[in-house]
C-alpha cells in the first residue's frame, strides 16, 4: 500500500578520524548545557540548484536538509544549533576546509558542513563533522539515494552526528506510529497513523470506519500490531505496512487486546478476556501456535517482553489494584514489583533492558516514570493531569507518551497529544501531529 | 479454577452484604444533589429504557465490577423483560471512565459487561441470547471531566441486538 521502507542508501564512503577529540556529550544525565554545533548550509551547485527545482520544487534541497538536522540536534536537547546569521564563511569554502578561528568566535563547537549535487535522478550528499577546537575533521560521510528521500538523509546525518559526540546510537531516522483522533469526545474517530519522527511525511493506514488503537511495531519496523473493532468485534490484527495487508491474530472467541511484538519478532503477545477475566496469551506469527502465559481471576494484561526474551513484564490487578509484575517468558516465577503508593500501569521493557518504563495514577495525577526490573530505584520524570502508554526510542533515551488534558462540563477544550521526554526527565516537548493523537509507538532505526 | 471463581463470588457477596449492612447504619453518603451515592452515580440522565420501567444500564463504582442493589434490581427488570421476549438477544457494552489507563480500561469494561451478563443468567436468562463487548474509556456518554461525569461513563449498557 505504502512504500515506506523499501530506499537503500549506498553509503560509499566511510571514514571516521578515531583521534581523540576534545567535544563529548554525557547524556546519562540532564542536558543544561547544550553543545553549541554550527550546522553550515549544504553547499548546492547551480545545476544542482535546477534539478533540485525540477524534481524537488525546492529552491535548495542543501539548506532544507540542513534544516532537518539543526531541528533534530534541538529537539534532543543535547545540541544548541547557532544562528546562520552569524556565520562568517561561505557553505562551500567552509565544506573544504573551515577557518576554525571564525567558528570558535561565534562560540561554535562543532560544525557540520557539506554539499549536495542532483544529477541523472539521484541525490548525492557528503557531510564532515568539524571538532573546532580541536581543529580536526571528525567524521566524513557520503551518501547516494533517489532525490525524494531527502529528508531521510537529513536524519542519516543527524543520527550519525548524535553517535558520534554521544557515543550512543541516534534515533532520528525513526517513525512513530499512531491513533489519530478527530471529533467529539463521546464519539472519536480513530486511525492508525505513521509520521516521521519529527512530525513529517504524515499518512493514513486506516480510514477511521472502525475504531483502532494500540499499535506496535514489530523489531523491523515493517509490521504492525494494533486493536480493531473491525465488524464490531475488538481483536488484535497484524498489517503489513508496505503491503497493507491486515489479519485477525488467532482464532479467539472473545476480545483480544494489548498487543506487542517479541523482540525477536516472532510472537504476538495480548491479552485474551473471556467471562470477566483477562489472561496474557502469545501465538507464533510462524506455526499460529497459541499458548497460554498467565492463569489467573484477575486482570492481566499490557505485557511487554524483554529485549532478550527471556522475560514479561505485564500489569494486574491480583493484589486487589493495578500493580507491575514481572515474570518468565514461560509465565513462571510471577514477581510484584510495583509497591509505591498509588496505581501502576503500562509497563514497557527498555531496549537497553535495564529499566521498565511505565504509568503511574496517585491522587488523582498521572505520572510517567521508570523503574529497575526488580521495582527498585523508581523515578517519575513528569506529572500530569492525564498521560499514559510511553514507547522507548530505540536508543533507550527518550520515552515518547500520550497527554489529554481536562475538559469542562461541556466536554469542551479536551485534547489529546503527543509529548516526549527525555529518560533523565529533562527536554519534555510535544511531538507535533496534524490531528490529535494518541497511543505512540516508536519504530526502530530504519537506517541500521 | 472453578471453585475458586464460586469461592470469590462467595467471598464478594459476603463482602457486599458487609458494605451494605455498614452503609445501613453509617448513614449513606450522598453527594452532587443526589445523583451519587458513594461514586455510583444513581441519577438518571443517562439512562434509556428497554422497556417501560426497563432502565437499560446500570452504573459502578471506580475500578469496580461489583453491582450494587440498585445496580441488580434494574438487572432483575432486564431479566423479566428478556423472559417474556423471549425472541430478543441482547448485547451488553461494559465502559470504563477516562481516567485510567486504556489498556486496563478495555479489560474493566469487559469485567463490568460480564458481571451485569452473570446476573442476567442467574436470573434465567440463557447465556446464549447475550453477548458482551467492552470499548473501555472509548465511548463515554458524558464528555466532561469530573465526577459526576466519570460516575456516569462507568457502565454497563444492555442493547438490543436484533
Amino acid at each position: 500500500m505504502i512504500r515506506i521502507f523499501n530506499l537503500t542508501f549506498l553509503v560509499f564512503f566511510f571514514l571516521i578520524t578515531k583521534a581523540n577529540s576534545l567535544i563529548e556529550i554525557d547524556i546519562t544525565r540532564g542536558n543544561l548545557d547544550p553543545l553549541p554545533i554550527a550546522v553550515s548550509p549544504l553547499f548546492q551547485d547551480d545545476n544542482s540548484k535546477k534539478n533540485s527545482i525540477n524534481e524537488l520544487k525546492l529552491e535548495n534541497v542543501g539548506s532544507e536538509i540542513s534544516s532537518v538536522v539543526e531541528n533534530n540536534l534541538k529537539i534532543s536537547g543535547l545540541f544548541n544549533p547557532l544562528s546562520k546569521e552569524a556565520f562568517l564563511q561561505k557553505p562551500d569554502i567552509a565544506h573544504l576546509k573551515p577557518r576554525f578561528e571564525d567558528w570558535a568566535l561565534i562560540k561554535a563547537q562543532a560544525l557540520i558542513t557539506g554539499k549536495v549535487t542532483i544529477e541523472n535522478k539521484k541525490l548525492k550528499v557528503e557531510f564532515r563533522l568539524w571538532d573546532i577546537l580541536a581543529g580536526r575533521e571528525m567524521m566524513a560521510l557520503a551518501f547516494t539515494t533517489v532525490p525524494s528521500n531527502w529528508r531521510r538523509v537529513g536524519h542519516i546525518i543527524s543520527d550519525k552526528v548524535y553517535e558520534r559526540l554521544t557515543g550512543e546510537k541516534g534515533y532520528f531516522d525513526t517513525r512513530i506510529i499512531y491513533v489519530s483522533e478527530e471529533g467529539p469526545k463521546t464519539a472519536r474517530v480513530k486511525k492508525l497513523a505513521i509520521m516521521d519522527q519529527d512530525g513529517f511525511n504524515t499518512k493514513y493506514l486506516t480510514l477511521g470506519n472502525e475504531l483502532v488503537l494500540t499499535p506496535r511495531f514489530n523489531p523491523t519496523s515493517q509490521m504492525v500490531t494494533y486493536l480493531s473493532y473491525f465488524k464490531n468485534l475488538p481483536r488484535v490484527y497484524l498489517l503489513d505496512i508496505e503491503t497493507g495487508t491486515q489479519e485477525v491474530v488467532g482464532d479467539f472467541p472473545g476480545m483480544t487486546f494489548a498487543p506487542r511484538f517479541s523482540p525477536d519478532g516472532k510472537k504476538i503477545i495480548m491479552s485474551f478476556a473471556k467471562d470477566g477475566n483477562s489472561d496474557i496469551y502469545t501465538m507464533d506469527l510462524e506455526n499460529r501456535v497459541v499458548e497460554r502465559i498467565t492463569n489467573h481471576p484477575s486482570i492481566d494484561t499490557s505485557p511487554s517482553y524483554s529485549p532478550d526474551n527471556k522475560f514479561i513484564t505485564f500489569n494486574s490487578d491480583r493484589s486487589g489494584f493495578q500493580q507491575i509484575y514481572v515474570m518468565k517468558s514461560d509465565g513462571s516465577n510471577v514477581k510484584r514489583i510495583s509497591f509505591g503508593k498509588g496505581l501502576y500501569g503500562t509497563p514497557v521493557w527498555s531496549p537497553r533492558g535495564d529499566l521498565i518504563a511505565f504509568t503511574k495514577l496517585h491522587k488523582g495525577k498521572f505520572y510517567i516514570g521508570v523503574m529497575r526490573t526488580d521495582g527498585s530505584g523508581e523515578r517519575l520524570l513528569t506529572e500530569n493531569y492525564y498521560q499514559e502508554a510511553p514507547s522507548w526510542s530505540p536508543n533507550g533515551r527518550v520515552l515518547i507518551f500520550y497527554r489529554e488534558t481536562k475538559s469542562n462540563d461541556k466536554g469542551e477544550g479536551f485534547s489529546a497529544k503527543l509529548w516526549s521526554i527525555d529518560l533523565t526527565g529533562y527536554n519534555e516537548r510535544q511531538v507535533q501531529t496534524e490531528t490529535d493523537a494518541s497511543d505512540p509507538s516508536w519504530s526502530s532505526l530504519l537506517s541500521n | 479454577m472453578n471453585f475458586k471463581k464460586s469461592f470469590r463470588n462467595t467471598f464478594l457477596v459476603i463482602l457486599l452484604s458487609l458494605i451494605v449492612s455498614a452503609c445501613a447504619t453509617k448513614k449513606t453518603t450522598t453527594t452532587v444533589e443526589g445523583q451519587m451515592q458513594g461514586d455510583v452515580y444513581t441519577g438518571t440522565d443517562t439512562v434509556k429504557y428497554l422497556a417501560d420501567g426497563v432502565p437499560d444500564r446500570v452504573f459502578f463504582a471506580t475500578n469496580e465490577s461489583i453491582l450494587t442493589t440498585k445496580s441488580r434490581d434494574t438487572l432483575r427488570k432486564q431479566a423479566n423483560w428478556l423472559r417474556e421476549n423471549s425472541s430478543i438477544n441482547v448485547v451488553v457494552e461494559g465502559h470504563a471512565d477516562e481516567r485510567g489507563t486504556r489498556e486496563y480500561n478495555l479489560a474493566l469494561g469487559e469485567r463490568r459487561a460480564n458481571a451485569a451478563k452473570d446476573y442476567l443468567i442467574t436470573y434465567g436468562i440463557s447465556a446464549d441470547r447475550i453477548s458482551v463487548i467492552s470499548y473501555g474509556k472509548e465511548r463515554p456518554v458524558d464528555s466532561g471531566s469530573n465526577p459526576l461525569s466519570w460516575s456516569k461513563n462507568r457502565r454497563s449498557v444492555t442493547v438490543k441486538a436484533n
